[in-house]
């Protein structure tokens, strides 16, 4: 059966030029970066080279890049790290309601068990923040601000510089998680004007388990992983070598294909929406319509579970989410959702498609056929469609 | 320990947060770009740094000009002046 994969925002396959990139780095070239003699110093040079490809591919430079394990861990770093460091500042921070988990729940921590203030930025209906509703937020107190670049469920693209600069001219700092858009769009740092960015490995075709996070030189953050010398002292732990050296080849693709891919992209997701909404009746498309990733489609179909539809859709080979990978097990409805108001009963429905440079048209039409069965077949058991059809 | 108010450097090294032995590499490497007679400031907020530059400029035959504390922000700021 042909297998159509468009959860690319959960798992990305690791791309050829990747793996052979690091596949000498596991047993041939081995040393420790921190070593004194020539086999660890070498390690240590191609440690810094991976640094510059991926300052290089967010306009960065090369001492303001960490690596890490994830995008989460650098999303811990950034709201925590920075957070602590400017407690005698003050002990407010505001993070949008829309965030990853890994933001919504450092802002928590930092709530609970450092005496911290936290306040949920609320946004309009496609998942936007506004400055001036942040500016509403804004304390004396005000140490930090998160909001992410790119949503991961509802696709949306915030104005990044604006809100940045609303918080720099008062000194406060500003993180942005952007994760799902460092590799999908063009991102500079400088351009968005933040003082820190959380960005992931898988997400440009690096394996699972890297990361790494920008962060404005001079910026003070305290470490989450205290150890020694290892990232000039700000985290911890023998690096991953042969993951980071992924991660340098990743970027260093991303970097080339920046300039074709974005349009590719949201080619293919013009089909496919244009195609669900007008083969599929009752279905609302989540998040902004202009503003949002290229490759990402999200939808909530009335009177379904998304779970079922999913479910549907794997037996013809077809492999979605229903909203981001952690969440959507706990069968909860989606925070995102209910964020930008939609009902409840409608959020239950959510299924999100994320393509990547490796899905094609004939994938594509192959979803047009077989996801408009799936759903009118699942809303033919629906006590919820039959009522809504008598109505 | 001597101590020093306001002291005007040449150089720093902000080491605030960064986790220990970085304040014996990073001044170093700091060291080398600065001129004789020319003042690098060291901050950390390392209690350990107390004890150990001084006695790295003893070691390395560099004066250890003095520390002042900024106890506001719980910062240390250490001042070593290049000899050689």
């Amino acid at each position: 059966m042909k297998r159509v994969y468009l959860d690319h925002a959960a798992a990305t396959p690791v791309r050829k030029e990747v793996l052979e990139a690091m596949l000498p780095y596991f047993s041939k070239i081995y040393a420790n970066p921190s070593s004194v003699y020539d086999l660890g110093t070498n390690v240590k040079r191609v440690l810094e080279e991976q640094r510059e490809k991926v300052a290089e591919l967010i306009g960065a430079g090369k001492n303001e890049i960490i690596f890490t394990s994830s995008g989460a861990e650098a999303n811990n770093i950034a709201v925590k790290g920075a957070a602590l460091a400017n407690r005698k500042k003050g002990k407010h921070v505001i993070v949008s309601a829309i965030e990853h988990h890994s933001v919504l729940n450092s802002a928590r921590f930092l709530e609970r068990f450092h005496g911290f203030e936290v306040t949920f930025l609320p946004v309009d209906k496609y998942g936007l923040a506004s400055v001036e509703t942040l500016e509403r937020f804004l304390t004396d107190e005000t140490v930090l601000v998160s909001i992410m670049h790119g949503n991961n469920e509802i696709g949306t693209i915030q104005q990044i510089s604006e809100l940045a600069t609303s918080c720099k001219e008062r000194g406060i700092a500003f993180h942005t998680d952007a994760v799902a858009t460092v590799g999908s769009i063009p991102v500079d740092v400088k351009e968005l004007n933040v003082d820190l960015l959380s960005l992931s490995g898988p997400a440009l075709g690096a394996p699972k388990g890297t990361g790494a996070l920008y962060f404005k030189k001079k910026l003070r953050f305290v470490p989450l992983i205290h150890g020694g010398i290892q990232e000039n002292g700000r985290r911890g732990g023998t690096e991953n070598v042969p993951g980071i050296v992924g991660l340098g080849k990743a970027a260093e693709l991303a970097i080339s294909e920046l300039s074709s891919k974005p349009l590719y992209l949201q080619g293919l997701r013009e089909r496919l929406v244009s195609g669900i909404l007008e083969k599929i009746p009752h279905v609302v498309y989540t998040g902004h319509p202009e503003k949002r990733l290229p490759g990402h489609a999200s939808f909530c179909f009335e009177a379904i579970e998304g779970e079922a539809l999913l479910f549907m859709l794997s037996r013809d080979g077809i492999y979605a989410s229903t909203g981001s990978a952690c969440a959507s097990k706990a069968l909860k409805t989606s925070p995102v959702l209910v964020a930008i108001g939609v009902a409840p009963e409608i959020a239950q429905g959510s299924v999100v498609f994320t393509l990547s440079h490796e899905n094609n048209t004939e994938e594509i039409n192959h979803v047009l056929e077989k996801l408009p069965v799936a759903v009118e077949k699942l809303r033919s058991f629906s006590p919820v469609w039959r009522k809504k059809m008598a109505a | 320990m001597r101590f020093v108010e306001n002291y005007k450097a040449d150089a720093t090294a902000d080491l605030v947060y960064r986790m220990c032995p970085i304040h014996l590499l990073e001044p170093v490497e700091l060291m080398k770009e600065l001129k004789e007679g020319q003042v690098l400031e060291i901050l950390t907020d390392y209690d350990g740094a107390l004890e150990d530059i001084p006695a790295w400029c003893e070691k390395n035959g560099q004066e250890f000009v003095g520390i002042d504390e900024d106890d506001e922000n719980e910062i240390y700021k250490l001042y070593v002046k290049k000899l050689h």
